[in-house]
């Protein structure tokens, strides 16, 4: 799945300038995280179109790349993160970040992005788990 | 006290006669040893024989420092190696550094013109001075150890860098004068005021240089430390600290005129301009072996008066610099041009050569910032990545320009483009 990353400055209103462009580029945002150092931050987002998205968010000067992510179906049960965490670790793949999405009423679910996307895919699916693929 | 009454004090017309002498044998030095010279010479139709005095100065080019770059690292030498005794160097203007060499005699006389500097601070066999200018290739440190030696005062040779170590021993070993930057000199008073220690400092004196300041700064040193404060000017490419020094009257900076032919010129026309105008400030070494400098370009901005100060000296005073006529800046008592950054940043090739610098004083000492466009193939949405990116930045600026740099990444296009000369520099520093 793609994730569309976007470097932010930190400065007053970037953020909403970000979702005014996607807004007027009729793109619907499913998810979000968004990561925040001193100087800058690090927008993360699951949307209907990242291309389309990633090209309208350049033409306005923005830095905006698309990054391969999995998303992971997770029941909305005690240890269920763990579970998949336990699976990827036991293949020897390492999470660089990752943050919950749009969570129903009986599933959560969980955006990872991995030193292996292709592997952690293998992995997952091989123990049962549930991707989202959009 | 005048440490070289007879150099310091003469009349014009000696001085005149001096400088005159010693122009003409700097000129036939360099037509005969320095290649570059030479041709530069004879291309405008010159032989030695034509300078006859220091009037015929305007018939004789110019040097730039890019002169010195042309013909790095030895090219302007007039000495040959087995009679160079040192090298220091100081900050081109792109990539390499700008080398200098001195023979023992320059040293000798490097080390006569610090002591007249020093002893118009009052500084003398007696005195304790404690030197924190960087040693090494800037010629700060060194150069003002050898003068306070030749002169015979103790020195301490601090260097830069350790504060707390510095003051303990201003205190401990009760140092008498201190030769640094103004505005660390400024640090070191306010961290001595906030920790009430002022009483129990024997400071005198301070000579302080390598950077521009303001009278309004110098008072607000004498006052915070109880001390008397020197402007001392001086420049790698002419010999180092020392070519200039003001008096305790504090009427403008005494040139050592006997060893450095100064010109005040315009730096549109490059014609002499009258005394007591501004304009750019121009040196011929006239007793230099190791690298003599004929009419070399300071692109310092200052104007210059000859009439006899209240201390009893004759030499040429220049006013308080007024600026530069090229983009240098100096941070720290370091010289940093922005095409140095730039062709860092281009060299490493990981980031858009777009950036601006932003130079700040915070707390008497100077930050410098550059804010660098992050672009879309240098991009990482993983916040480690662009963390090791920015050290990376920051490493090779460091590597360029011998100064800590604070990088900030910035987005794409936020730099302003400008449609004539970039603005790349952003000062904010009050000076």
């Amino acid at each position: 799945m793609k994730q569309l990353s976007v470097f932010l400055e930190n400065r007053e209103g970037r953020l909403s300038d970000v979702l005014r462009i996607l807004a007027e580029n009729n793109i619907n945002i499913l998810s979000l995280s968004l990561a925040d150092t001193s100087e800058y931050g690090m927008l993360r987002l699951l949307v209907s179109e990242p291309e389309a998205g990633r090209k309208a968010l350049r033409e306005q000067d923005l830095s905006a790349t698309l990054t391969e992510i999995l998303a992971v179906k997770m029941p909305h049960e005690v240890g269920s993160l763990q579970r998949i965490l336990t699976i990827l670790c036991d293949a020897g793949i390492n999470i660089e970040y990752m943050y919950a999405l749009c969570t129903g009423t009986s599933e959560a679910a969980l955006a990872i992005k991995t030193s292996d996307p292709e592997v952690a895919l293998n992995v997952l699916e091989r123990s049962g788990v549930d991707m989202f693929i959009i | 006290m005048i440490w070289n009454e007879t150099k310091e004090c003469m009349s014009r017309d000696e001085m005149t006669a001096l400088q005159s002498a010693r122009l003409n044998k700097v000129v036939n030095r360099v037509y005969h040893n320095v290649e570059y010279y030479r041709k530069k010479m004879q291309q405008a139709g010159l032989e030695p024989g034509d300078i006859n005095g220091i009037e015929d100065i305007e018939k004789l080019p110019f040097t730039n420092k890019d002169d010195l770059r042309d013909t790095y690292p030895y090219g302007l030498f007039a000495a040959p190696q087995s009679e160079i005794v040192r090298i220091h160097a100081s900050s081109g203007t792109t990539g390499k550094a700008t080398v200098v060499g001195y023979t023992r005699r320059d040293i000798d006389v490097w080390s006569e013109c610090v002591a007249r500097a020093l002893t118009m601070a009052g500084v003398g066999k007696g005195s304790t001075i404690q030197v924190a200018y960087g040693y090494g290739l800037f010629t700060g440190g060194l150069g003002a150890h050898y003068g306070a030696e030749h002169l015979g005062a103790t020195v301490i040779p601090m260097s830069t860098g350790n504060t707390k170590k510095l003051t303990t021993m201003m205190e401990d070993l009760g140092a008498t004068s201190i030769a640094c930057t103004p505005s660390y000199l400024l640090h070191i008073a306010e961290t001595l005021e906030a920790e009430g220690r002022i009483p129990n400092i024997k400071l005198k004196s301070a000579i302080c240089g390598a950077e521009p300041w303001t009278e309004a700064m110098r008072i607000q040193i004498e006052e915070k430390l109880h001390i008397s404060a020197h402007d001392i000017y001086g420049l790698s490419e002419i010999m180092g600290p020392g070519v200039a020094c003001d008096c305790i009257y504090h009427t403008g900076l005494h040139i050592y005129e006997d060893h450095f032919l100064p010109e005040i010129v315009s730096p549109e026309t490059l014609k002499a301009i009258a005394d007591g105008e501004t304009g750019e400030l121009v040196f011929t070494t006239l007793t230099k072996e190791g690298i003599p400098l004929i009419r070399y370009r300071t692109k310092d901005l200052t104007s210059i008066g000859y009439d006899k100060c209240e201390c009893g000296r004759t030499l040429a005073r220049i006013s308080r610099f007024k600026g530069r006529s090229d983009d240098m800046l100096i941070i720290r008592g370091v010289n940093v041009f922005p095409s140095q950054i730039e062709a860092a940043l281009l060299e490493m090739g990981e980031t858009s050569p777009h950036y601006i610098m932003e130079v700040d004083r915070i707390d008497n000492l100077d930050i410098l910032e550059v804010k660098v466009e992050v672009e879309d193939r240098y991009f990482s949405d993983e916040i480690r990545a662009l963390e090791s990116l920015t050290r990376k930045i920051e490493r090779t600026i460091r590597d360029a320009i011998g100064l800590a740099v604070k990088v900030k990444l910035v987005e794409p296009k936020s730099i302003e483009r400008s449609m004539g000369k970039a603005v790349r520099v952003i000062d904010k520093r009050k000076l």
